[in-house]
């Protein structure tokens, strides 16, 4: 084990504990004493301590994925002017405990045309990859699985894998509208992979690194007003990766029943809602390490609440354009992508490099200097995308006038009688 | 001005257009022919005193001895209506009258339906299928011998 | 390499959310896009024109209320007009304005369900459906009030209405007056100027005027394509010559224009009822010597109305008995659907759906 784990406050208050290690920033032992393991046996300190912080980790995001699941609910609630669940818990909080024992205890059919191994393990491989992103994301100040070097590129090269449980999903059921949903998912996904990479670049410049712990550090000034325009393109291209309104054609209630995974039910289905979910949460953490400066916040709170704070506005504007906005139609969503979002993130990476090639390591002032040149190349290169793409001017029924009043009856018809 | 053209103006009009189809005529309708029919409706739609555009309703009558198709016409830059009825299957005797759908294209659902439910063969109909009741239904539930 | 490829045939209903109940398609599709369409329908078929022939005069309303169940008010019109005509009988003029609130209150509660359940099928997630159905929940308050009723009001009868309306009912419609044109404010500016909105509705399902007059199409659908045809104002019924109002005219003949032009309908709809209260006079709502069983001379009639969907009419020949020998409805619904297939031929899925639902119908109508 590197020294680099012992950085982690996360990983260090649990292997301290079990481990006789001599390393000084474990002295004085964890807060239970010094070692309870014997010298020698750091490996199985090291994996009873990757297991259980991993384990901790998992089960608070599939719990907030549940907070998630009623705090969405309650909100399309009040966004649709009615109330939302309120029968399980105080104000129905516990709606979503009601419905995974609900989905537990449902039959678990399986069509019998489908393809059993395919189908049976779609929903399984659906939940890696939210699963994995997790292990990157530096939730505060030293609370992470791991500082991967390469943690970006992590992130985007694993939530490429649920195209795969989609199309098995697809595939598996031997379902036409499944089929459909699977194909148009994976349009989807492989599109926005790409303006969804770019965006990114210029934040890489800027931070000089690839570290999720990296970038966060680099944040004297967020992100999101430094990279305004790679904000732009990476907030809409991950809303269309987790397949959200108003990218949600992949489910598509209204065209495809519920696209790829129509033919699942019971808890293969829960898993499927739940690796929806789960992924909204972990892109928005993305985006709060990436462009909301991660858990730095002021010192009147842990950097750890400050992280889960910047989150809610996130998860707040993904639900309210849920609620609001009606879908796009697949091949709209692809040329947005190609059309639009690419050619942005592309001045994006321009404009980023010109800066980073001024300003090679930006202090807290140039970064500012840097947000105001990159907020005039938003607006202007947004307007231009936007007068391309838009449509003209909406014309309005003429309305065809009467009359004076009265209008003169014709013969043969009247009010009903004389005919 | 008057809305709906009387039996005995639409009898008229007809007689211009072919001096045998009338066969009777009423306060509000007219009948003609099953044999003139196409082309009397061809003339209806684009003569230009008539120009019935709309064929607003096709329905069927079961008379018990005969069967009645009653064509309601509308002529929206005239802003009239007119009555035509074909009289068909004497003696409940396979009834069939030519299909207007060459003529109106919004004959096609409604001549399906009458079929479907009236038993009344419209000859020429490109796709003469059930329209409500499943293939294989055996009678036309209109009808007025249909058992309950 | 030649790539092969075969068209898919999907089963587009009876059980699918955007087929606005049990009607099913049969379409053909190359990868997205739409190369055939056969309409199959008959799944709520019950035979209501069979069921006619075997109940009074009066007790056939109750069966319209069941045609296009969210528009009872105007179904029951539409068959009353035609058992007045067949019978003569002259209807009292309190009960006519009554019929006519009660027809436009139920024009704008069909409109609402078409504007909320087009947005659905659209993917807007129910939240304008969530706000027409309250505005169509005030609606229904009323007409409860007015007949006990909610949905299958059986509220009109021949020569008036069941009952006078009662006192509470005028302030309850006089604040559903005062709210409903900012509401209606309200979707225009949630839905009418959303770019996605725009971009999906816009130049799709246009379909030429001269065809669709050729297909029998009318109502909302017609007008969007450029073509002045109202009933209410070219053949008026009722009292519909005693109130002035405007009708909105679209040229683009697409998606959108049919549902803006739904929009401005309800607008037109307020203008009417309005005019409809000022007008209204005392006296019996309905003639009490006309009989409840009426028994009306040989003969047929036909009027037709400008209902929500487009012409409805009712087709009555009578035998001289207590029922009616043939009672034949013009559904617009069914009509309106004749040209679906050229519509969507060359559509990808979602747009097909959508112009599906554009079209607006109801599937208690298209079945009957």
């Amino acid at each position: 084990m590197g020294p680099n784990f012992l950085d982690n406050a996360f990983f260090r208050n649990i292997y301290c504990n079990l481990s006789e290690s001599d390393d000084v920033r474990c002295s004085g032992g964890g807060w239970l004493g010094d070692g309870l393991l014997p010298g020698g046996f750091e490996w199985l300190a090291f994996l009873i301590t990757a297991i259980l912080m991993a384990a901790i980790l998992i089960t608070l995001v599939l719990n907030a994925s549940l907070v998630f699941i009623w705090a969405e609910r309650r909100l399309l609630g009040r966004f649709q002017s009615r109330i939302g669940p309120n029968r399980w818990g105080p104000y129905g909080s516990l709606t979503p405990i009601a419905d995974a024992v609900k989905t537990l205890f449902k039959e678990d059919i399986v069509p019998a045309a489908a393809d059993r191994w395919v189908f049976n393990a779609a929903p399984v491989i659906m939940m890696v990859p939210s699963l994995m992103v997790l292990a990157v994301i530096p939730w505060g100040t030293g609370t992470f699985l791991a500082d991967l070097n390469v943690g970006i590129l992590f992130i985007i090269a694993i939530t490429s894998l649920s195209t795969f449980a989609i199309v098995m999903a697809g595939w598996g059921s031997q379902n036409r509208y499944a089929m459909f949903g699977a194909m148009r998912a994976v349009a989807l996904l492989i599109s926005y992979e790409i303006p969804m990479a770019i965006s990114l670049l210029g934040v890489l410049m800027i931070a000089g690194s690839l570290s999720l712990v990296s970038v966060v550090e680099a944040q004297n000034v967020p992100f999101i007003l430094v990279q305004p325009l790679g904000f732009l393109v990476f907030f809409i291209a991950s809303v269309a990766e987790i397949n959200r309104a108003p990218f949600d054609v992949a489910e598509a209630e209204s065209e495809l029943g519920s696209g790829y995974h129509t033919d699942y039910s019971g808890m293969k289905f829960g898993l499927f809602i739940n690796a929806e979910f789960t992924a909204t949460i972990l892109s928005s953490a993305v985006i709060v390490a990436v462009f909301l400066a991660g858990g730095r916040g002021w010192g009147f709170l842990p950097s750890q609440a400050w992280f889960i704070l910047k989150m809610v506005p996130v998860l707040f504007f993904i639900v309210w354009t849920r609620a609001s906005w009606p879908r796009l139609r697949i091949d709209q969503i692809l040329s947005l992508a190609w059309k639009g979002l690419i050619i942005l993130a592309f001045i994006n990476v321009a404009v980023s490099a010109i800066l980073s090639f001024i300003w090679p390591a930006p202090s807290t002032s140039e970064l500012w200097l840097m947000a105001a040149i990159n907020f005039g190349v938003l607006i202007v290169s947004v307007f231009a995308i936007s007068s391309w793409f838009g449509s003209g001017p909406v014309s309005t029924p003429r309305m065809s006038h009467d009359e004076a009043l009265p209008r003169p009856r014709p013969a043969g018809l009247s009010a009903g009688g004389d005919s | 001005m008057s809305v709906a053209m009387s039996g005995a103006e639409l009898a008229e009009a007809i007689r211009e257009i072919d001096s045998d189809a009338v066969t009777d005529h009423s306060d509000d309708a007219v009948w003609v022919t099953p044999s003139s029919w196409p082309d009397v409706a061809e003339k209806l739609r684009d003569l230009e005193a008539l120009r019935f555009e709309m064929l607003t309703l096709l329905t069927t009558v079961d008379y018990v001895d005969h069967f009645e198709v009653v064509y309601h016409l509308v002529s929206l830059s005239r802003n009239r209506t007119g009555v035509v009825k074909i009289r068909c299957g004497e003696g409940r005797v396979s009834p069939s009258v030519p299909t207007a759908i060459n003529v109106w294209r919004g004959a096609d659902l409604q001549e399906r339906e009458a079929y479907d439910l009236m038993g009344v063969n419209f000859d020429g109909h490109p796709n003469m299928k059930r329209l409500m009741l499943w293939e294989g239904f055996e009678g036309h539930p209109l009808r007025k011998d249909y058992l309950r | 390499m030649t790539l092969n490829s075969e068209s898919v045939i999907v089963n587009v209903g009876p059980q699918h959310p955007s087929t606005h109940g049990v009607m099913r398609l049969r379409v053909a599709f190359d990868g997205e896009l739409v190369t055939d369409a056969e309409m199959v329908i008959g799944y709520l078929h019950r035979g209501s024109e069979k069921l006619a022939e075997e109940r009074t005069f009066t007790q056939v309303v109750t069966l319209t209320d069941r045609m296009d169940y969210v528009a009872s008010m105007t179904n029951n019109q539409a068959y009353i007009l035609a058992v007045e005509k067949l019978a003569g009988i002259e209807p009292t003029p309190r009960g006519v304005w009554l019929r006519m609130i009660s027809a436009e209150l139920q024009r704008i509660v069909s409109h609402l369900v078409a504007v909320g359940f087009l947005l659905q099928d659209l993917g807007a997630m129910g939240t304008p459906l969530m706000y027409t159905m309250r505005e169509r929940e005030d609606v229904l308050d009323l007409f409860e009030l007015l007949c006990g009723a909610r949905i299958t009001n059986s509220y009109h009868r021949p020569s008036g209405v069941f009952q006078d309306a009662p006192d509470e009912f005028w302030p309850r419609l006089e604040l559903f007056m005062a709210n409903m044109p900012g509401r209606i404010d309200e979707y225009e500016q949630l839905i009418s100027g959303n770019e996605i909105i725009l971009s999906r509705m816009r130049g799709v399902g246009v379909i030429q005027p001269d065809m669709m007059i050729n297909a029998s199409i009318t109502g909302p659908m017609l007008r969007a394509g450029g073509v002045d045809w109202d009933l209410r104002h070219r053949q008026p019924y009722e009292y519909y010559d005693r109130v002035q109002f405007d009708r909105p005219i679209m040229d683009e003949s697409d998606n959108y224009s049919r549902y803006l032009v739904r929009v401005y309908e309800m607008r037109e709809s307020l203008k009417i009822l309005r005019q409809c209260i000022d007008q209204i006079e005392p006296g019996p709502a309905r003639d009490a010597d006309v009989p409840f069983v009426i028994r009306p001379p040989e003969g047929d009639a036909y009027v037709p109305i400008e209902g929500p969907k487009g012409e409805l009419g009712f087709y009555l020949v009578s035998d001289g008995g207590i029922s009616p020998y043939r009672c034949k409805v013009r559904p617009p619904s069914l009509i309106n659907l004749t040209l679906l297939r050229e519509m969507v031929i060359g559509l990808p899925m979602a747009a097909m759906i959508v112009t599906f639902g554009t079209v607006d119908i109801n599937m208690g109508e298209v079945d009957r």
